[in-house]
């Protein structure tokens, strides 16, 4: 399945990736009032010293621990995407007690969990820290045919 | 191929989509003690407080054991295990046969004798659904309750009864809340913060006995109340697995692939003990997650696949009134602690690896820490001072980041 993938190498640590995901994921049809004025919740996040900066959303571990963690049933994973069910979840955090990669985020305004569902639930149609992405540094690709 | 599972919580679940993982055709016949469709367990607090329901604690939708091809058996308690056979016997005389058996029995209140105790009318369990079903029947604003120990049990069920009872104290022989997952400093401050929302804790006592409506401690304090909730600990369902002959000893002893001592049947759960990788030791590690992974381990070693569990480690995660703690791993070693306000850390660490942390308030991203735990990762690999600050896989060599984020999926590394 194509996945996100991130080279460093090509980070400039300009952050629109988490601008454009949490625009993407905010429900509202404008930017600006998307993001301007609000702490913003963007479900990828950047890494970043002086020498070296990278992006890191959800993998989609093919052996997700964060699915065999989750004590309500609430993630699960569906041709290849983890995702959350907020009906479900309970705001526990369990399955950032278990990620490897520190990319499940608690959304304490819902008392829920969030994730990057591969901008698959809203209306962007493809990821939207790939889209955005200035410098080619977030890719959207397919490569399980290569190893 | 037939195989029978006893148990429908996590462990069992995980058994089932083990199984399915490979074997898409063979018979599954899963016997539960209980009447309900799987459910999460640790969610009855939740469903006390009303913060889910019935239908939203349901583990997994309602057509899972249909698409799954899995008979499932509720109300039905599985009373012995004849390995010889192959078969389990169930209430009234029926016996089913299996070609490999899962039991994934979980765990039972531990009750330690209080005298008197059967003089209180109104005393509950906090383990099951059905306990929790009892219990909010007799909660009412006024309700004095009473809960005796402040572990994990003990304090959900002071959090999920909070604002439908008059007054809850706990009472503890520890001197301190959380003794299993939270070293002295954070038991503190998590005691101040049980204590500012209304809960009153009695610690270093216990009860010296009972009459119907009051608990007479043994430090001489009288406590009187109107419902009893009891929550020293739990004990693995071993019975049928030792009446059977299998090894058991604090838990039912499993290899790395979950196998018992009869290579037909596999164990996972609570019933189980683990080797604790942050610990060395076999210890009973009675948590959702580990369940789960035990049981669809066996699950696809049952199926004849080829899976090891070999990862397990303590790890916990909750809130308490709006305050959130995770924690994982062994508390020894050296220790980097800080604290603020309103958050608290603390890593242990010891021989070059990562044993344990505890995490208070602020518990972003701490899965970083918890697979160093879990894969022992060695300290000098990684930036660790910048680690204390913050879990940031930054902090990792340039390869090992590589691996991480830009490759077709992260493999494990290869220990030495």
């Amino acid at each position: 399945m194509k996945r996100v993938y991130v080279n460093e190498k090509w980070c400039i640590s300009c952050h629109l990736c988490e601008y454009n995901c949490a625009f993407a994921n905010s429900g509202e049809t404008s930017m600006v009032k998307a993001l301007k004025g609000v702490t913003i919740r963007p479900r990828i996040r950047v890494e970043e010293n002086d020498r070296v900066s990278f992006a890191v959303a959800c993998r989609h571990c093919p052996d997700p621990i964060c699915v065999k963690s989750c004590i309500t049933g609430a993630l699960s994973a569906k041709d290849g995407i983890i995702s959350v069910d907020s009906w479900k979840c309970v705001g526990c955090y369990t399955c950032i007690c278990a990620c490897p990669y520190g990319a499940i985020q608690p959304d304490e305004t819902r008392g829920v969990v969030q994730k990057c569902e591969l901008c698959t639930r809203n209306s962007c149609g493809e990821p939207a820290c790939v889209k955005g992405c200035p410098n080619g540094a977030i890719v959207f690709e397919e490569r399980e045919k290569k190893q | 191929m037939r195989y029978v599972i006893i148990g429908n919580s996590a462990a069992g679940i995980g058994c089932a989509e083990g199984i399915r993982k490979t074997d898409k055709d063979g018979e599954i016949i899963l016997f539960s003690k209980e009447k309900q469709h799987t459910y999460s367990r640790p969610l009855i607090s939740y469903w006390l407080e009303g913060k889910t329901s019935l239908e939203k604690m349901k583990y997994r939708p309602d057509h899972f054991y249909k698409k799954n091809k899995i008979v499932f058996r509720p109300s039905t308690e599985v009373v012995s295990i004849d390995p010889v056979g192959k078969t389990v016997r169930i209430q009234k005389g029926e016996s089913v046969s299996y070609d490999k058996l899962m039991i994934a029995s979980g765990s039972k209140p531990f009750l330690p004798p209080m005298p008197g105790i059967e003089k209180v009318k109104k005393r509950f369990s906090f383990m099951s659904l059905d306990d929790a079903v009892q219990l909010e029947k007799q909660l009412t604003p006024e309700s004095r309750v009473l809960i005796v120990g402040a572990g994990l049990i003990g304090l959900k069920c002071a959090e999920g009864i909070r604002s439908r009872v008059g007054k809850i104290t706990v009472v503890d022989l520890a001197d301190r809340v959380l003794p299993s997952i939270l070293d002295e400093k954070a038991s503190a401050m998590i005691r101040k913060h049980l204590k500012a929302n209304g809960i009153d804790l009695i610690l270093s006592d216990s009860v010296a006995s009972f009459t119907a409506k009051t608990a007479a401690l043994k430090s001489g304090k009288e406590i009187r109340f109107d419902l009893l909730v009891t929550a020293v600990g739990v004990r693995p369902n071993t019975e049928q697995a030792a009446q059977a002959g299998l090894a058991v000893k604090k838990g039912i002893v499993t290899d790395l692939h979950m196998r018992t001592s009869d290579p037909s049947i596999y164990a996972a759960g609570d019933c189980t003990e683990s080797q604790d990788v942050s610990s060395g030791t076999q210890r009973i590690l009675a948590l959702l997650p580990n369940a789960y992974m035990q049981g669809e381990c066996a699950g696809i070693n049952m199926a004849g696949g080829n899976s090891v569990f070999d990862k397990a480690i303590p790890m916990n995660s909750m809130g308490l009134f709006g305050l959130h703690m995770v924690t994982a791993g062994t508390y020894e070693g050296e220790c980097y602690r800080k604290k603020t306000e309103d958050s608290y850390k603390c890593l242990y660490y010891k021989e070059n690896v990562l044993k344990g942390f505890i995490l208070i308030g602020d518990i972003g991203a701490a899965g970083i820490y918890t697979s160093m735990i879990r894969e022992q990762t060695p300290l000098d690999s990684v930036d660790f001072d910048l680690l204390k600050k913050n879990p940031r896989l930054i902090a990792f060599s340039k390869d090992e980041r590589e691996q991480k984020i830009n490759t077709r999926f992260y493999r494990e590394p290869v220990k030495g």
